[in-house]
């Protein structure tokens, strides 16, 4: 035990360790109590899609499942009314 | 039993604006004689489209939310397939959380329409503008108001 601790403490960095202090994700919907994702909205559903119009992924939005389904469902109606492309490149 | 929905379709460009009110007079009354009503209206002028459909790149928007029996849909729907006019649709049936956010919708640009109307009466403005002050920059804040 004692030869453990002194290890840690005898632990010497060359470049200080970067611990990263990571933001946690939220749903943007919970937080703001938003209950219908509209279709009708395209400059907001941007915020759900990268460059190349494509819908990313809850694990970079950070949205809950209930809303990402319902966001998915929006961009596709945005998309088939032609408020959304379906491919592209540089949107935004 | 009625139900609400909401309907949105395009027009071609090359529409003069008393044909495109002839279209929109001859839904809205389509709508009528099947027992539906008319809830609202709204009118998005020409619009560029984010690809083209039919060789066309801008088109007449038109939303209507009406109350109507679920049958009336279909009905609506090949009326719109044999509409040279309309180059594309979406029939949307709305439940109660969209009703009520249709609802809010109205209000802010009824609110936004009457507003700016002191400073510049410019009567096409109010089509377009209204949808940026709903999402101003990019944050949440802004569509609690709208959205809560």
């Amino acid at each position: 035990m004692a030869q453990n601790d002194a290890q840690n403490a005898g632990i010497r960095y060359l470049n200080p360790p970067t611990v990263e202090v990571r933001k946690k994700k939220y749903c943007r919907f919970k937080k703001a109590g938003i209950k219908y994702v509209d279709y009708k909205d395209p400059e907001f559903l941007k915020k759900f899609l990268n460059e190349q119009g494509k819908i990313l992924p809850r694990r970079i939005t950070g949205t809950s499942l209930k809303f990402q389904r319902k966001v998915a469902k929006a961009v596709k109606r945005a998309r088939s009314l032609a408020l959304l492309p379906y491919v592209t490149d540089l949107l935004k | 039993m009625l139900k609400q929905y909401e309907t949105v379709f395009i027009a071609t460009p090359v529409l003069s604006e008393q044909q495109m009110k002839e279209a929109v007079a001859k839904y809205t009354k389509l709508i009528a004689d099947n027992g539906g009503e008319v809830v609202y209206e709204e009118d998005w002028g020409l619009r560029q489209l984010a690809y083209p459909i039919q060789h066309k790149t801008s088109g007449f928007y038109y939303l209507i939310q009406f109350q109507a029996d679920p049958s009336f849909v279909e009905t609506l729907e090949t009326q719109y397939f044999r509409d040279e006019r309309i180059i594309r649709f979406l029939t949307v049936a709305l439940d109660k959380d969209a009703v009520e956010y249709a609802e809010r919708r109205r209000q802010n640009r009824a609110k936004a329409a009457a507003a700016p109307k002191v400073e510049e009466p410019k009567a096409e403005e109010p089509v377009v503008a209204p949808e940026e002050p709903e999402v101003p920059v990019e944050d949440e804040e802004s569509n609690e108001e709208n959205n809560a």
